[in-house]
C-alpha cells in the first residue's frame, strides 16, 4: 500500500475543536425553555425515609416542579444489573429516587426542577426529609458476617458467590493437593482500596422530550446500552429514545453505567414536557457516581524451594456498595481469569463473594478486575522471591510461559494466542539499567542512607477486547460483545465510517481514518468518522475493556472489505471485464493483465448516478459489518520502577519508571503512547495517592478534590516507554488493546518498589495508598517489633 | 432573589455590559451569558483548573471569581486565544505533542501553560510541572503536556497551523 497509514504517528483529527474551545460536552448544550435539575441527596448512609415534604421547595422562586420517589415509582423500574453471575444472585431493587429507605450517603431522595440551575440549588435546602437512622455496615469483613445488614429486607449482605476450580474445570490439578504438599507456602491478605474514577467532566444529561422521540444527550461511555436500558426500565419503546454521547470528558469505566440521574432527567422532562438538564457538581460526582476496586484479597501460593509455583488459591470479598451497578457483579470475575497472569500455574482456585455495604455502588474502573488480580499475583511473586532469597525477576522467569509455548492454554482456561515475555523484559531491563540500580541499592543499605532505594517489578498480561459473545454468555453476562460498523462511500468518493464504539478521548476518529485510508486507498483526510449517536450509529456495544480497536476497529475493516467486494462488481461491469479479473490495490480497481483501471471515486459516482450498473445491483457501495472475535487478545508487558523512600518522613518518590508494553500491531503510536501515559498515572495514583475514605457513619470524607488526591503534574514522574510487537493472531490486524495496560501494571510495580526499599528494615507490607504517613508508620512498627535498624 | 449589578467586561476583544447577580461566578457568566462554553467546570473547589482564563493577561480560575469582580477588566478565554484565524503557539503545541485526549481539561491547561511561559519563558521540567499544579488531567499522565510547554519555550512548534505529522513525542 502506498499510503501506509497504519503505524503512522498521525496527529489527531479530533483536536481541532477541543483546543479552540468549540467543544460539545453535554453541559454546553442549551435548549429553548430548558429547565435545570438539582438533586436532594441523603446525608445518611442508611435510614428509613419517614416523610418528604416538598411544599416549601415547590413555592421557591423559579421552581417548576419537585419529584420524589413516590412520584416516579410507577414509571421507573429498578435500575439495571446486566450481569447476574449466578442464578441465585441477590440484589435489592434500585429505584432512581429512593422511596422508603436510603442505603448510602448521597442517594437521591428528591429532584428539584427549576428555571435556572441556581434556583434549583436554592430550593434543595427547602425540602424537608425526615429520616430514621439505621445501623450501617461499611467494612467488607464485617459485612461478610451478616450481623448488620445493608438492606435488612434482603436478609443477607451476600449478593453472590462465584467459584472457579481448575481441578473441577479440568484445566489443572486440584488446589488442595498443591497446598498440602507445598515446600513453600505464602499466605497474604491485600486490600484494594476504593477508588473514584474521577473523569474530569462531571456527569451531565440533557433530555429533550418535545419531539416524537425523547432525545437524551449524556456524558456516557455507553450510548447504545443506555438507550436500551432506559427503554427497558422506563417501559418505553426503544425506537422512541435517541441517545447522543457528544464530546465526553473521560470515562475510565466511570461512565459505563445507567445512572439514577439519567433516568431522573428523562422523568423530569416527561413530567414537565420541557427540555431538562442535570449536571452534577464534583462533590456529587465523588459521592454518588460509581467507585471502583474495593476488594479484600486473601491468597495462598504454594511453591517448590526453587521458586516454581505449584498452586494459587484466591479468596475475594468484593464490595458492591449499596446497589448492583450495571456490570458490577462481573468485575471480580474478569479478574478471576487473570490471577495466573503470565505464569504456568498447575493448580488454581478462585472464589469470590460479592457483598453489599452502605457505601456508594462500585463498578468498572480502568482495567476492571484485572488490575486487582495483577496486583495480587505480582505482590505474591515478590513475596515468594523474598522468602527464597531470589531476585524477583528470577522467580518470574522460572514460572512464565516461554515464547515458544504459544498458543498456551492457562490454568484459568483461556488460550493466550501470542506473547513474548522474554523480549519485553530484556528491553525493559536494558532501558532501566537494572544492574546498576541494584548495585546502588546495596550501597545505600550498607551506608544506612536515610533515603533507601527499591526496585519494583511488574510483569503482566490482560484480556482485552471484551467479546467474544459466546464467552460472555457462558459467564452469564446479559449482552454480547460484538461490535458494528458501517462504511459509506459518498458520491465524491469520500468515506463516512460509522462505528458503534464511541470515543471519550481515545482518538477513534484518527485511528479509524487510518484503518480505512489504508484499506480503501483513500487519503486520510477524506475519511469522516461518525459515532456516539444512536440515530446515526444504530447498533453498537460501546467503549470499555480496551475493545475499541480489537473489536470495533475490526468491524470497520470488515465493512470496508465488503465495500471493495461490491465495488468490484461495478468495476467489472464498467470495464467490461470478468469480476474474477478485477484486482484492487491503492484505491484502484484494475483488470488483470491490462492497463485498464478505475478509481474508487469513479465507481462511487457511477454507482450514485446509477445510469449504468449491473442488472439488479443496488445503487450504493455502503456496507455493514458486525465483528465478534473468536478470542480475547492478550497484551503484555514488563514495568520497572526505581523508588526512593525517605525513611525519616515516609515520603515515596519515583526516580525512574520504565515500561515496555506489547500491544501487538500499533495503528497510531502517538495514541498508544498517550494511552500508556494516562494509564500509568492512574495506576500510580492507586499505589500512592488515591483512596475513597468513609467515616464511621458512612459519610464520604474524601468528598472533594481537596481530599481525594488526583495527582497533579508535580506528583508524577517522567515515563520511559517502549514497545515490543508480537501480533495477535485472533484478528486480521494483529492488534491487542492498550487502554488499561499502564494502570494494570504500574500499581504493583510501585508498591513492590516501595517494599523493596524497606523490606530489609523489617517492613512486610504497606496498605495502599502508600502515603508518607502509612510508610512512616510501617517503618516505626518494624522498629518496635525488632526490625533491623 | 438577590439584587443585580451592572458590569462592563471586555471578553476576547469585545466589550459586554450586563446586569448580573452578585453571586454569579465569572465562569457562569462566560458560559451562560456569553456562550463561551470552551471554559469548563470540572470541580467546585478550585482544584481542577478546567475554568482557567486570563484576566488582564494573567491566568485566573474563573470559578473562584464573581463576575462583578471582573468589572472593568479584560478577559481572554480559549475562544479568544487564536488570532486572525491562526492558532496560538500553545494550542498548536498541544496538538502536535498529543497533549490532550478527552479534551476537557485542555482549555484550562492551555491557558495556564501560556500564562506560565509569560512569567517564566525558559522553565525547567520541574518548574513546568509545578506551574501546572493547579490543573488536573486524568487522561495524559501530564508527560505530553509538559512536552507541549517545552516545545513552545524552545520554539520548536510549527510556525503555521497546517496539519503536520510528528515523528512521535517524548
Amino acid at each position: 500500500m502506498t499510503t501506509a497509514e497504519v503505524g503512522r504517528a498521525r496527529l489527531r483529527k479530533e483536536d481541532a475543536h477541543l483546543i479552540t474551545g468549540r467543544s460539545r460536552y453535554t453541559d454546553n448544550i442549551t435548549l429553548p425553555g430548558m429547565l435545570h435539575l438539582a438533586m436532594v441527596r441523603s446525608p445518611f448512609a442508611h435510614a428509613k425515609i419517614t416523610s418528604v415534604d416538598v411544599a416549601a421547595a415547590k413555592s421557591s422562586p423559579g421552581v417548576v416542579a419537585v419529584l420524589t420517589g413516590a412520584d416516579v415509582a410507577a414509571e421507573q423500574g429498578s435500575l439495571p444489573n446486566a450481569w447476574p453471575i449466578t442464578p441465585e444472585q441477590k440484589a435489592p431493587a434500585h429505584p432512581a429516587i429512593a422511596v422508603d429507605e436510603v442505603a448510602f450517603a448521597g442517594e437521591v431522595v428528591a429532584c428539584i426542577i427549576a428555571r435556572s440551575a441556581a434556583a434549583a440549588r436554592d430550593a434543595v435546602e427547602l425540602v424537608d426529609v425526615n429520616y430514621e437512622e439505621l445501623p450501617v455496615v461499611l467494612d467488607l469483613e464485617e459485612a461478610a458476617k451478616d450481623q448488620v445488614l445493608a438492606h435488612p429486607g434482603l436478609g443477607t449482605n451476600k449478593s453472590a458467590t462465584w467459584v472457579f476450580d481448575s481441578g473441577d474445570a479440568g484445566t489443572g490439578k486440584p488446589i488442595r493437593e498443591a497446598l498440602e504438599g507445598a515446600e513453600v507456602l505464602i499466605e497474604r491478605t491485600f486490600y484494594q482500596q476504593r477508588l473514584i474514577p474521577s473523569f474530569m467532566e462531571p456527569r451531565s444529561t440533557v433530555v429533550d422530550p418535545t419531539g416524537e422521540q425523547i432525545t437524551v444527550w449524556s456524558a456516557t461511555q455507553i450510548p447504545h446500552i443506555l438507550r436500551l436500558m432506559l427503554a427497558l426500565t422506563l417501559a418505553i419503546p426503544e425506537s422512541k429514545v435517541r441517545v447522543i454521547a457528544p464530546d465526553v470528558g473521560g470515562g475510565f469505566g466511570g461512565k459505563l453505567q445507567v445512572t439514577p440521574e439519567e433516568a431522573i432527567t428523562v422523568l423530569a422532562a416527561r413530567h414537565t414536557g420541557r427540555p431538562c438538564k442535570y449536571t452534577e457538581t464534583r462533590s456529587e460526582s465523588l459521592m454518588a457516581a460509581h467507585h471502583g476496586r474495593a476488594q479484600v484479597q486473601r491468597l495462598k501460593l504454594s511453591a517448590t524451594k526453587e521458586g516454581i509455583v505449584t498452586g494459587l488459591d484466591v479468596n475475594l470479598l468484593a464490595d458492591m456498595g449499596a446497589y448492583l451497578g450495571l456490570v458490577a457483579s462481573g468485575i471480580p470475575i474478569l479478574g478471576a481469569f487473570m490471577y495466573n497472569s503470565i505464569y504456568k500455574f498447575p493448580a488454581y482456585r478462585f472464589e469470590c463473594t460479592n457483598l453489599f455495604t452502605n457505601k456508594a455502588w462500585t463498578d468498572a474502573y480502568r482495567g476492571a478486575g484485572r488490575p486487582e488480580a495483577t496486583f495480587a499475583i505480582e505482590r505474591m511473586m515478590d513475596e515468594l522471591a523474598a522468602e527464597l532469597g531470589l531476585d524477583p525477576l528470577q522467580v518470574r522467569e522460572r514460572n512464565w510461559i516461554k515464547h515458544e509455548e504459544f498458543p498456551f492454554t492457562t490454568v484459568a482456561g483461556l488460550e493466550y494466542d501470542s506473547g513474548n515475555y522474554e523480549a519485553a523484559t530484556a528491553k525493559a531491563l536494558e532501558l532501566f539499567g537494572y544492574d546498576a540500580l541494584r548495585a546502588e541499592q546495596v550501597r545505600r543499605r550498607e551506608t544506612n542512607d536515610p533515603v533507601q532505594l527499591g526496585i519494583g517489578i511488574s510483569t503482566f498480561t490482560e484480556m482485552c477486547g471484551l467479546a467474544p459473545s459466546r464467552v460472555l454468555g457462558a459467564l452469564n453476562y446479559a449482552a454480547g460483545g460484538w461490535e458494528h460498523a458501517q462504511v459509506r462511500v459518498l458520491p465524491t468518493g469520500n468515506i463516512e465510517v460509522v462505528t458503534g464504539s464511541s470515543s471519550h478521548g481515545q482518538g477513534h476518529e484518527t485511528a479509524w481514518s487510518q484503518l480505512v485510508a489504508d484499506k480503501l486507498g483513500v487519503p486520510f483526510e477524506n475519511v469522516e468518522v461518525l459515532h456516539g449517536d444512536t440515530q446515526i450509529s444504530q447498533r453498537g456495544l460501546d467503549t470499555y475493556g480496551s475493545r475499541s480497536l480489537t473489536v470495533g476497529g475490526m468491524a470497520v475493516l470488515a465493512a470496508a472489505d465488503k465495500v471493495i467486494e461490491k465495488a468490484k462488481v461495478v468495476a467489472a461491469h464498467l470495464m467490461e471485464a470478468s469480476e474474477d479479473d478485477i484486482e484492487f490495490a491503492d484505491g484502484k480497481f484494475s483488470v488483470k493483465g491490462t492497463d485498464q483501471s478505475t478509481a474508487l471515486g469513479e465507481i462511487a459516482l457511477a454507482t450514485f448516478s446509477a445510469h449504468n450498473l449491473p442488472d439488479g445491483f443496488e445503487p450504493n457501495l455502503d456496507s455493514d459489518a458486525t465483528f465478534d472475535p473468536q478470542n480475547f487478545s492478550f497484551p503484555h508487558g514488563t514495568h520497572l520502577a526505581a523508588i526512593e523512600v525517605d525513611t525519616e518522613t515516609g515520603r515515596v518518590s519515583i526516580r525512574k519508571y520504565v515500561c515496555v508494553d506489547d500491544v501487538g500491531v500499533v495503528v497510531n503510536p502517538l495514541i498508544v503512547e498517550g494511552q500508556v501515559h494516562g494509564g500509568l498515572a492512574q495506576g500510580i495514583a492507586q499505589a500512592l495517592y488515591e483512596e475513597a475514605v468513609y467515616d464511621d457513619a458512612g459519610t464520604l470524607v474524601t468528598g472533594s478534590f481537596v481530599d481525594y488526591l488526583v495527582p497533579g503534574a508535580p506528583d508524577l514522574p517522567h515515563y520511559t516507554t517502549a514497545r515490543t510487537e508480537t501480533p495477535s493472531t485472533t484478528n486480521q490486524l494483529g492488534a491487542k488493546g492498550v487502554g488499561e495496560a499502564g494502570t494494570i501494571a504500574s500499581t504493583p510495580a510501585i508498591v513492590n518498589g516501595v517494599l523493596d526499599a524497606v523490606r530489609h528494615l523489617g517492613v512486610k507490607d504497606i496498605r495502599m495508598p502508600c502515603s508518607p504517613s502509612r510508610v512512616w508508620a510501617a517503618l516505626e512498627e518494624a522498629k518496635m517489633t525488632g526490625g533491623v535498624r | 432573589m438577590a439584587s443585580s449589578t451592572m458590569i462592563t467586561i471586555e471578553v476576547d476583544n469585545v466589550s459586554y455590559t450586563d446586569d448580573v447577580e452578585p453571586r454569579l461566578l465569572l465562569v457562569q457568566y462566560l458560559r451562560e451569558r456569553l456562550g463561551k462554553t470552551g471554559t469548563l467546570i470540572g470541580c467546585d473547589t478550585t482544584n481542577c483548573g478546567a475554568c482557567t482564563v486570563h484576566l488582564d493577561g494573567v491566568s485566573v480560575k474563573s470559578c473562584t471569581m464573581f463576575a462583578v469582580q471582573a468589572d472593568g477588566h479584560r478577559v481572554t478565554t480559549i475562544e479568544g486565544l487564536a488570532r486572525d484565524g491562526k492558532l496560538a503557539p500553545m494550542q498548536r503545541a498541544f496538538h502536535e505533542c498529543h497533549a490532550l485526549q478527552c479534551g476537557f481539561c485542555t482549555p484550562g491547561m492551555i491557558m495556564q501553560s501560556a500564562s506560565l511561559l509569560d512569567e517564566n519563558p525558559h522553565p525547567s521540567e520541574q518548574e513546568i510541572r509545578d506551574g501546572l499544579e493547579g490543573n488536573l488531567c486524568r487522561c495524559t499522565g501530564y508527560q505530553n503536556i509538559v512536552a507541549a510547554v517545552q516545545a513552545v519555550a524552545e520554539g520548536t512548534v510549527s510556525s503555521d497551523s497546517d496539519e503536520t505529522e510528528t515523528a512521535g513525542v517524548a
